[in-house]
């Protein structure tokens, strides 16, 4: 349960950083908060031969707000979150989301970056995003460049992320005074990755009303138009929704992913603030 | 190797490294401070549990050539800690021990739910203890323990402010 032996670089730039990855030809891994790749590195499911370390690089902890959007440093932890650190765009949403991420001792150096790059399916980030609906800022041999959500992940732990880009930051709509959201998620044991996520986000000033299904094989099911389950409950709607999102009926993921959108949907009609 | 410079315990340490040991390796097997446990390994146990600029943190999953600069507290440094010792008492008194393996990370934990979350009530307690697995004592203990300090805590703080303020008066 030790990793097995690696090179280490700390750079304090991101060109630094794409320099230093390019020269190990495709062996590297970055590092962020290190708490999916540490625990899979000892268990030595990956063996890069050279970690590139972002911690050094402070331009990777900035926020900003510009006017509806709010750009969150891809080195932002959990905790950061959590404790009201850095701006949120989002009406409570991510703080609470963060407060429910695994365990405090991980939630202080886990980060939003390495969770949204790692797209463990499960994980509380890539479906909160996709409910969110934002955009990727990522650094490239060539320059910068934006991703959309739409494209971001291709599968679960498969992102458009090259392996020697750099995810900078998350770029995320300001939900306005009169939006509502809920987020459910269905843990066997507090703290654990989700077996079910379902999450609202209605914001009708922006005519955003989208629902999501996630915790579910390969990236996160996104509810464009979740209407018929925010206006009343429409449980053909809901059917739909679940074997779209690859659930066969009659099956425990079915279940339970069915009650999960049914809850999240149903603590959303409660006013503002609407939490699980 | 790699040059690892950062503090433990409140002294400098400056020591050659392989990047691929980790923090609760570098700490029992180089520095001797064995009070750190290991469990699981891969961040789930929360038996190395240690406290690295503040803030908790596992110690297998975190590479000691990235903490340069840090500075490390682990269970050995909290032996002159008010709130430690608070907890120490209170984990004797409720028997939140049996075995011990998990006692330095579950203080570890405590520590930061006394401090971080004064107002907590048991559901709280229990639902920030579920990153530290107790295998033989069982949570109704640890639970009362913490319980029992944060009580203690407040107990005294009303005391301090009645003392301060004078006693109430109605009006």
């Amino acid at each position: 349960m030790k990793a097995a032996r690696f090179d280490y670089v700390r750079p304090t730039d991101c060109r630094e950083a794409i320099a230093l990855y390019q020269q190990s030809a495709g062996m590297g891994k970055y590092l962020a908060g290190g708490q999916s790749l540490g625990p899979m590195m000892n268990l030595r499911l990956v063996q890069p031969e050279l970690l590139v370390d972002l911690g050094g690089i402070g331009a990777l902890l900035e926020c900003r707000v510009n006017g509806e959007f709010t750009v969150l440093g891809a080195l932002t932890t959990h905790a950061a979150i959590e404790d009201g650190l850095v701006p949120d765009p989002t009406r409570g949403m991510m703080p609470w989301v963060a407060s429910s991420i695994a365990y405090r001792a991980i939630r202080n150096r886990g980060t939003v970056g390495g969770s949204l790059a790692h797209a463990d399916s499960a994980a509380d980030w890539v479906n909160l995003m996709a409910a969110l609906d934002v955009q990727y800022l990522v650094e490239s041999p060539e320059g910068t460049r934006t991703i959309s959500q739409a494209d971001w992940m291709m599968g679960t732990f498969t992102t458009a992320l090259r392996e020697d880009e750099i995810l900078t930051g998350v770029r995320i709509p300001a939900l306005t005074v009169s939006a509502r959201w809920s987020y459910y998620k269905f843990n066997r044991k507090t703290g654990e990755f989700a077996e079910a996520i379902a999450a609202f986000v209605d914001d009708p000033e922006r005519h955003v009303r989208r629902g999501l299904i996630g915790a579910i094989d390969g990236s996160p099911y996104v509810i464009n138009d979740a209407t018929p389950l925010l206006d009343g409950w429409d449980e053909a709607f809901a059917h739909e929704q679940l074997i779209a999102a690859g659930m066969k009926p009659d099956t425990y993921e079915y279940r339970i992913h069915a009650v999960a959108l049914a809850r999240a949907a149903r603590t959303l009609t409660k006013p503002y603030g609407g939490k699980t | 190797m790699t040059l690892l410079e950062l503090t433990v315990n409140g002294k400098a340490i400056r020591a050659e490294v392989e990047p691929r040991t980790h923090l609760a390796d570098f700490l029992r097997e180089r520095l001797l401070l064995t009070g750190t446990n290991l469990g699981c390994e891969q961040g789930v146990c929360g038996a190395c549990t240690i406290m690295v600029d503040g803030r908790l943190i596992r110690s297998c999953i975190a590479f000691a050539v990235a903490s340069v600069g840090s500075e490390v507290r682990t269970i050995e440094d909290f032996d002159r800690d008010p709130v430690m010792q608070e907890l120490r008492t209170a984990f004797s008194a409720e028997h939140a021990l049996q075995c011990g393996y998990c006692t330095p990370g579950m203080l570890a934990t405590a520590r930061d739910i006394v401090t971080r979350l004064p107002e907590a009530d048991d559901a709280r307690i229990r639902q920030e203890l579920s990153g530290n697995l107790c295998r033989c004592t069982g949570y109704v203990g640890l639970v009362r323990a913490i319980r029992r300090v944060l009580d203690a805590r407040h107990a005294s703080a009303i005391a301090s402010d009645t003392l301060r303020k004078g006693p109430l008066h109605g009006n």
